[in-house]
């Protein structure tokens, strides 16, 4: 997640601090260059067999130690269930907070680092500070900018072997990859969300239809991958949070919790036989009526209008 | 016989939550309240367990008083002994200080072979209390678990991550944080609640435990909250609408094109 390096050099300017990145693995030492490329001021390589594979008590111990030696003013890790479990625990063995899935982090007037996350199923945004370091928080996917990798960028390179790693409590007993859809859907442009409003997997065809035209991928609210068990991830607060220039929302009522998830769409676009849905409250463009005659009129309507421009 | 600490949690019931759309606060006096959701998926698997190898399921919460009623839900649905750590020196704990507040109940009522938490609670969604209470008790940890298996003096677990899903297996006394797809929490019977409702709840305050008064509520918390606002939501609301479902579409396609988030 290159965005922690993006947001991470932001905030050190402001705090007028130095960016350091850490990488735990094994033959890791050739990330550490990509690493200063992007941003880091400071590479700390921690190149170990042990830490080979992801193991959380490990990787955790390891971190616990470098922590106490470098003594940050803040430590970001990427909001994924690895990422927050870690964070957590590293904040409670240093007896700091943590505050996880920060959608805003910035240095207010008095100095001090203030972050913004969502609270109460999507319902607020709660506004919090520090009262201990390191300041330890997380960041979702793609919630800021990528650095430009700069070939030319100066760091200093740290291999760190003075660590003692404790063999993990935990054993892995079976690893089963799960099919990644090629492009995450938060990366995507444009994102076609169905809801409840379709009746069958099959009639997902026509919001795929939509997708192919417009270059974008078809998201799911979580009724449909929990209840109907169509899919198995889904869009919204507990799930894949998004941000494109348009989202659809077809057939999708609008819960407090899905919308979460949509929030920073640039352009919300809301297709709903209930003119009362709460969607239509959060949609730049509305359309009342079924979504079985507009969304396949309104794919035949921009293929038309596309091949003409 | 396995020992089963669940740790729940009374939660504002999100979906029910108003706004104050002049201020953007949250109503949040007499707003109705409830056992957060994956904090009962926790106490159904422990209740499972219990009904599968025997033994006895307590469960714990740190809260205001009146969340005793959160713990009377729990003994209604199968728990067998309820704890409730209520004191004003709690108010506005954060997670490091409420896992502490828990560790020192557990120091005192346990040892537990299991403690189950939900992955996160509903209102705060911070996933921090589990994962923080383990390293409090330095047991091992599994978070995320959508199906669990006691065997022996193990616990495995199969927790889904967002590139694969992982089965786990630690030496029990364990942690685990459990997700909403482990199981459907059962709806009590009336019997079962009538039943509950002669059971003792043990309500204990900051001098029942062995709690430092300077590591609790909010003297006690690593986190400050400076402000809790309701998101802006700036929409145009425009209707589109035409003769047809022919004409809507045109008109919709149009009116993107324009927005130029359309046809690039």
């Amino acid at each position: 997640m290159l965005e922690l390096i993006g947001k991470g050099s932001k905030l050190t300017g402001e705090m007028g601090t130095k960016l350091t990145a850490v990488i735990l693995g094994h033959d890791v030492k050739d990330h550490a260059k990509e690493l200063v490329g992007y941003g880091a001021q400071k590479v700390i390589v921690v190149d170990n067999s042990q830490l080979k594979e992801f193991q959380v008590d490990t990787y955790l111990g390891a971190l616990t130690q470098l922590t106490q030696q470098q003594k940050p003013e803040l430590f970001l890790i990427g909001s994924t269930r690895r990422g927050k479990e870690l964070a957590a625990r590293l904040a409670a063995r240093l007896k700091v907070g943590c505050v996880p899935d920060c959608l805003e982090l910035k240095v207010d007037d008095q100095g001090r680092l203030v972050t913004e996350r969502i609270v109460y199923g999507g319902n607020a945004i709660v506004t919090q500070v520090f009262r201990t370091k390191p300041q330890i928080a997380t960041i979702p996917r793609r919630r800021f900018e990528k650095p430009e990798y700069k070939a030319e960028s100066q760091g200093e390179i740290i291999d760190v072997t003075d660590i003692s790693l404790e063999p993990p409590k935990a054993e892995i007993v079976e690893i089963k990859p799960i099919e990644v859809a090629e492009t995450k859907i938060e990366e995507a442009r444009v994102v076609i969300g169905g809801g409840r409003g379709l009746e069958k997997k099959e009639d997902f065809k026509i919001l795929d239809e939509l997708a192919k035209i417009l270059g974008g991928q078809v998201g799911y609210t979580r009724p449909l991958a929990e209840d109907r068990k169509w899919f198995t991830e889904w869009v919204g607060l507990s799930g894949h949070a998004i941000s494109p220039e348009l989202y659809i929302a077809c057939g999708i009522s609008g819960v407090i919790q899905h919308v979460a998830g949509i929030r920073d769409s640039k352009i919300v676009v809301a297709i709903n036989t209930d003119p009362e849905a709460p969607i239509m409250e959060m949609a730049d463009y509305i359309v009342v009526g079924d979504l079985y005659e507009v969304i396949p009129a309104f794919s035949e309507a921009l293929r038309k209008l596309l091949a003409s421009a | 016989m396995v020992r089963i600490l669940v740790c729940v949690k009374q939660a504002i019931d999100v979906s029910q939550l108003k706004v104050d759309s002049a201020t953007r606060r949250l109503i949040t006096v007499d707003a109705p309240k409830k056992i957060s959701d994956f904090d009962k998926n926790a106490l159904e698997e422990a209740i499972r367990i219990k009904e599968k190898l025997g033994g006895e399921v307590f469960t714990v919460t740190v809260g205001p008083e009146d969340a005793k009623t959160t713990l009377r839900e729990a003994l209604a649905m199968g728990a067998d002994k309820a704890y409730s750590m209520s004191d004003p020196i709690f108010e506005n704990s954060d997670t490091l200080a409420t896992s502490y507040i828990l560790a020192e109940t557990i120091k005192k009522i346990g040892p537990f072979d299991l403690i189950l938490c939900g992955e996160a609670s509903i209102d705060s969604f911070s996933a921090q209390v589990g994962p923080r209470l383990a390293e409090q008790l330095a047991i091992p940890l599994i978070t995320y678990a959508r199906r669990l298996n006691l065997e022996g003096d193990a616990v495995t677990a199969e927790r889904g991550l967002e590139d694969c899903s992982q089965t786990m297996k630690v030496k029990m006394p364990a942690l685990v944080t459990v997700t909403k797809e482990i199981n459907e929490p059962r709806i009590p019977s009336l019997m079962a609640i009538m039943k509950a409702s002669k059971k003792e709840i043990v309500m204990w305050k900051a001098a029942d435990l062995n709690v430092a008064s300077g590591k609790v509520g909010e003297n006690g918390s690593a986190v400050q909250v400076l402000d809790v606002l309701a998101p802006k939501m700036e929409r145009k609301k425009i209707v589109i609408k035409g003769e047809s479902a022919k004409e809507t579409a045109e008109k919709l396609a149009k009116a993107l094109v324009q927005e130029g988030v359309v046809g690039r």
